[in-house]
């Protein structure tokens, strides 16, 4: 029994690792050369890759930024690396980069005439409104995604939804005040409405106050205001609304009109209430056994023939409603998905603590339910973003419609990588930022350790 | 399990049955769908009261007292809860509610709030509390289960006896008249089961009104001044626990008993 009795009599010293194992050496070992088959892949794949960088990056970097025209360009890259060299013909974008960003619309909208060559007297710098809407929404957005800027700011985020469209289209201030009371009236009808008749009567007054109110009232409203008072800018119309301007337009208020209307069919669709859920079931199931191009085509064609003749209905905010629908539905079901997860005891704490519906839903349910969804929100809303490209097949010049436009031109006839490959890198820009977010998101909000 | 669950001596001096009656169950029936599980329900609970609800799983006594604040629906007879009756009214509902506190098997803390958001939400929202206040009332009960170091953490970086603890202060916060614990220690490791019954005993010292569903027969001796035994959703018996223990009547109470105290 002796023998397997042990005693250590001095402590080992602390040892380096072995010099395979850490730094780039032991990286590469463990992630490309873990065994033969990983070796051959890893070597195969960096062959791959460099093959496709010799093709992209020559032709991406030997080539024409001064140019007007295809012809030209093709001479001033076989003038500068020779015949044989394929170079981007970069100056296209150089030379049709406004228009890509801001479509057709005027960069002076004072008098409606172009003003070619010098702003008009008194005007704000060129292309001031879309921009000034861009900043408006990076502020708006920022406190939402960053909690630590001042929660002042969403002060901004809360009146953006309705001065965005007017700052747009311009027209008299009174609408987006209207668009604003609507909700007033809605929280009023609420108020006062529920305790008397009961918290259903009270919902349901609270959703149809206001669309009477902004359907039939707000118009009068308005244009009575705008008479007593005259408050207002240049009206652009929705035709000359294209470029990124017009994707980034369509992208945001789909975002930022999708999540609460998905949230709310996804409860819909969770609710005891029979009609409320077959109504919610539905009208997600329709959307989305309905393709996105199909609810366009509605809103451009079909929708004008269901209207009373003499309708006028915008075009953009046709489309922009479809597209929200559209969203809506997609979110609700991903929101769903994270209710879904819920164990049913975080239901049962709640109501055994005695939150009401509406405070168990705001409080415990959603915060919890929205998380574990964050991957699914954010990919409904990079896929939103890209959906905007379709609305080129309607004849709305989105950067994708302007392309045809472009090549057109007897100067950059047969033109194609160049712009595609540009539209592809703006997008790419806004989709990767929205994926970085969320995973910076899902990070900080991981309270399991 | 037959052995004490805690050393220490129990204080009695407030552990009284008062007279007025906390929870009334008269006849009371319920089904799942076409199946009967519970029976004939009649139960008077008075204030101050501590009963232990024991029987064999599937026995109906979860969902009895899951019936007292409502998570489950009854389809026949009244519960009447400090003098308020369940009924689908939504204000009697939410009444009972705020009285009423539970705790669960498997805790249900909010993941996504720290303890004391934990313990501060339902005071805020549900009683309108100011949130300072609401904060204090929640250190006051975490110093009472003994944690109050760890209110700024959240509960997933708790243990299981520390979380079970956390809840039954989240429950106090609303300072219920009546507490209901489903199986609070189903859950644990034996050496957090009996820091969980240490804080349910200080409770029952307070003189607070508990029913408490639990395989704990060391805790059902010493704190419960009654125990029920139910099996295939109907009380088959029910008395003071040394009668119960020691001397029970029914075959079926008898056939348990040797089960779950013979090893």
């Amino acid at each position: 029994m002796s023998d397997i009795s042990f005693v250590r009599t001095d402590m080992l010293p602390e040892q380096e690792p072995p010099a395979t194992t850490v730094g780039f050496v032991g990286w590469a070992r463990a992630n490309l050369f873990s065994s033969p088959l990983n070796a051959i892949l890893s070597i195969l794949s960096i062959v791959a890759v460099l093959f496709v960088l010799s093709v992209i990056l020559p032709w991406a970097f030997m080539s024409s930024w001064n140019a007007t025209s295809l012809t030209d360009c093709r001479e001033q890259i076989a003038a500068a690396y020779g015949p044989d060299h394929h170079g981007a013909c970069w100056a296209v974008i150089k030379d049709r980069w406004v228009q890509l960003v801001f479509g057709f619309y005027p960069p002076y909208p004072i008098d409606g005439t172009a003003h070619l060559g010098s702003p008009p007297e008194g005007a704000w710098p060129a292309y001031f409104r879309p921009i000034a809407t861009f900043v408006l929404i990076l502020t708006a957005v920022a406190p939402v995604l960053f909690d630590k800027l001042p929660r002042k700011m969403l002060l901004i985020t809360a009146v953006f939804p309705f001065l965005m469209p007017w700052m747009m289209w311009g027209g008299t201030f009174w609408n987006p005040v209207g668009a604003m009371l609507g909700f007033g009236i809605g929280y009023l009808a609420y108020r006062f409405i529920a305790p008397i008749a009961g918290s259903l009567a009270g919902v349901i007054a609270a959703a149809l106050l206001p669309i009477i109110w902004w359907l039939f009232l707000m118009g009068g409203f308005a244009s009575t205001m705008q008479s007593i008072i005259a408050l207002d800018i240049p009206t652009v119309n929705s035709r000359k609304f294209g470029g990124f301007t017009v994707s980034i337009f369509i992208g945001v208020v789909a975002i930022v009109g999708s999540l609460p209307l998905g949230i709310i069919l996804a409860l819909g669709r969770q609710s005891d209430l029979l009609i409320v859920k077959a109504l919610c079931v539905g009208f997600i199931e329709f959307i989305r056994g309905v393709p996105l191009i199909t609810l366009l085509f509605v809103a451009s064609t079909l929708l004008n023939i269901f209207l009373p003749p003499g309708t006028e209905f915008d075009i953009i905010l046709r489309v922009l409603i479809m597209v929200t629908l559209f969203a809506s539905a997609y979110m609700a079901e991903v929101v769903r998905g994270g209710l879904a997860a819920l164990p049913r005891g975080q239901y049962e704490a709640a109501d055994a603590l005695g939150l009401d519906y509406w405070k168990a839903q705001r409080l415990i349910i959603m915060p919890q339910a929205l998380k574990i969804s964050i991957p699914g929100i954010v990919s409904t809303f990079i896929g939103i973003f890209k959906d905007t490209t379709l609305v080129s097949i309607i004849a709305i010049l989105d950067p994708l419609g302007l392309t045809a436009g472009i090549r057109a031109n007897a100067q950059w006839n047969g033109i194609y990588w160049e712009l595609f490959a540009f539209i592809a890198f703006v997008f790419f820009i806004f989709c990767f930022s929205m994926s970085r977010y969320s995973m910076y998101l899902e990070r900080k909000l991981k309270t399991s350790h | 399990m037959s052995e004490l669950a805690t050393e220490r001596q129990i204080d009695r001096s407030k552990m009284h049955v008062g007279s007025d009656v906390a929870i009334q169950i008269n006849n009371m029936n319920k089904w799942y769908g076409a199946f009967h599980v519970l029976r004939d329900i009649n139960l008077t609970v008075n204030e101050g009261e501590r009963i232990v609800v024991a029987g064999p799983s599937g026995s109906g006594k979860s969902t009895l007292i899951r019936c007292i604040n409502r998570l489950e629906e009854h389809q026949q007879g009244d519960i009447i809860v400090d003098g308020t009756e369940l009924t689908s009214d939504l204000k009697n509902i939410d009444k009972v509610r705020r009285e009423v506190g539970m705790c669960f098997q498997h805790f249900n803390l909010f993941p996504h709030l720290t303890i004391l958001e934990n313990c501060t939400l339902a005071p805020i929202w549900v009683r309108k509390t100011p949130r300072k206040e609401a904060e204090e009332i929640a250190m006051h009960f975490l110093e009472k289960v003994k944690i109050p170091e760890q209110a700024d953490k959240y509960p997933g970086q708790l243990s299981g006896g520390q979380q079970q603890r956390v809840a039954i202060a989240r429950s106090l916060c609303m300072k219920p008249r009546i507490m209901l614990f489903d199986e609070p220690t189903s859950a644990l490791d034996p050496e957090m089961i009996k820091e969980v019954l240490d804080t349910m005993i200080e409770l029952a010292e307070e003189g607070m009104t508990m029913i408490c569903v639990t395989h704990e027969m060391g805790f059902a001796r010493q704190v419960a001044n009654r125990v029920i035994f139910m099996d295939q959703g109907q009380i088959v018996e029910q008395n003071e626990p040394e009668e119960f223990f020691n001397n029970p009547k029914s075959d079926r109470t008898k056939l348990f008993l040797s089960q779950i105290l013979g090893h």
